[in-house]
């Protein structure tokens, strides 16, 4: 099967601070794989160069067998196929969770409002919280908002789906709900890249396990392997000290 | 003071050119101030060093002299240069000129509130810079710039005062003309000061509505409201069964 997503020897420096080096990676249709790696290991990085929010020196990215990596003019084209999650959320504040969930199928996609609503409560529904569709951001706790964003990014039906830190703002009784959501997508199929400091979601959810450390892929090994201990040194000396 | 003679000055066709001359110099000065404020603004936030310069410019000039003086200077020093305007053109150019410069700071800090994150996931969903622009930021924005642009509404009333010095029959001119003419200054002066203050009670009423309009909770609040009043309809009609 070819790959969903390949990323070929990828370079980025921010000013002097080379931040991705020669990064290569494959995600197959139906995969999941999870980004781990010490902060400022360049994860979120890779996230953004995927959907050309950030773009690259050299190398290549190819998105369903095209070379997307400069196509900065079409770069909003792209991005309608891979939906986003951020750490922070960032639900529109003036906008209703459902409000939320419609705004880019109806200005983007065209859809009429009351066929979009519908959508939205499907959505709001498979995350979890129908109840909440009128209630604005700022009266959601963190992991409805998470799941709110969750739902607005697959309004856009992508074909990828990337998280970025998804439950690091969360407090520790809501990161098992928004893992959950994600969870359950994985499991339904949906592609998608997790950058996560959550191992028991790996393990849960994971295809694969990438290891990144000042801005390598030191490894990528399936979770079986991964967790099966037969991992390299640098990745077991992080798992020690994020496992304590 | 005769209350009479200031109703009568109230409801002379005089006073009422004179208010319409002040309300339109002040709402022609506000939309061209927006406009100006609006372009200003968006040059600084695409962040090009030729627009910082222009922007920094134009804001040195216009916020660092009175207005009297740019009311002044573009009535007398253009006709030199060959350019000659009506009094109430040149009142509505300097008056929005000067706006402009404000303006354009009240918009600048309307668009830097909304945060980076929040473009970034317009962008993610896939849509173009304007749409973001559209959709996400101007949204949250202009909520943000009402009440300073309230602000600087009713200042404009009062400001657009200043034109009388250039012979624009606006209200404070013609109260004056008029108290000189009849050596009633209490009575005209009270005249003017009603129809200032009625003009303000609007404006500040307009700035009410528009915050409830901009505010999606507020809004939500007043259907609440309808809500509850067809549920006491219903309710009634229970009753009477």
């Amino acid at each position: 099967m070819p790959h969903l997503l390949e990323i070929v020897g990828i370079n980025k420096s921010f000013g002097a601070t080379q931040v991705l080096k020669t990064c290569t990676l494959a995600v197959d249709p139906s995969e999941t794989v999870v980004l781990i790696g010490p902060s400022g290991s360049g994860k979120s990085t890779l996230l953004r160069c995927v959907n050309l929010l950030e773009t690259v020196d050299s190398g290549d990215i190819f998105f369903e067998g095209e070379n997307i990596t400069r196509a900065r003019r079409t770069a909003h084209l792209l991005r309608r196929q891979i939906g986003m999650v951020f750490q922070n959320f960032e639900l529109f504040a003036h906008l209703s969770a459902a409000e939320n969930v419609m705004l880019a199928p109806v200005k983007i996609l065209g859809v009429s409002r009351a066929d979009a609503h519908d959508i939205a409560i499907d959505l709001l529904r498979k995350v979890q919280i129908p109840e909440k569709a009128d209630a604005f951001p700022d009266e959601l706790s963190g992991g409805q908002q998470q799941r709110v964003a969750i739902a607005r990014a697959l309004a856009m039906r992508p074909k990828l789906m990337l998280y970025d830190e998804p439950t690091s703002a969360l407090d520790p009784e809501m990161i098992r709900e928004v893992l959950d959501v994600m969870a359950t997508l994985s499991a339904e199929g949906m592609t998608s890249i997790v950058v996560t400091h959550e191992m028991g979601f790996a393990r849960r959810a994971a295809d694969r396990i990438v290891f990144m450390e000042h801005g390598e892929i030191i490894e990528s090994a399936p979770s079986d392997q991964f967790f099966g201990g037969t991992v390299n040194d640098r990745t077991r000396r992080f798992l020690d000290q994020i496992l304590h | 003071m005769s209350i009479e003679l200031v109703l009568k000055y109230l409801t002379s066709p005089n006073f009422l050119r004179g208010a319409e001359m002040t309300l339109l110099l002040t709402l022609a000065a506000l939309v061209f101030g927006i406009l100006i404020g609006l372009v200003l603004a968006l040059i600084q936030e695409s962040q090009t060093r030729i627009g910082t310069v222009v922007t920094v410019a134009y804001l040195w000039l216009f916020r660092g002299t009175p207005v009297l003086f740019q009311i002044i200077f573009i009535y007398n020093v253009l006709p030199s240069f060959g350019i000659r305007l009506s009094a109430f053109v040149c009142a509505v150019l300097a008056l929005s000129l000067n706006e402009g410069a404000y303006m354009a700071e009240i918009l600048r800090s309307g668009l830097q509130a909304v945060k980076k994150g929040q473009r970034t996931a317009g962008l993610a969903l896939g849509m173009t810079g304007t749409q973001m622009l559209r959709y996400v930021v101007i949204p949250q924005a202009a909520r943000i710039v009402l009440p300073p642009i309230g602000n600087q509404m009713i200042g404009m009333l009062k400001l657009s005062a200043l034109v009388s010095v250039i012979a624009v029959e606006e209200l404070l001119l013609v109260a004056n003309q008029a108290a000189s003419a009849d050596f009633r200054y209490f009575e005209a002066l009270t005249a003017a000061g009603i129809y200032y203050l009625a003009m303000t009670t609007v404006f500040m009423g307009l700035q009410i509505v528009m915050e409830i309009v901009l505010d999606p909770k507020k809004r939500r609040g007043m259907r609440r409201l309808s809500l509850t009043d067809r549920m006491l309809r219903t309710s009634k009609i229970l009753a009477v069964r």
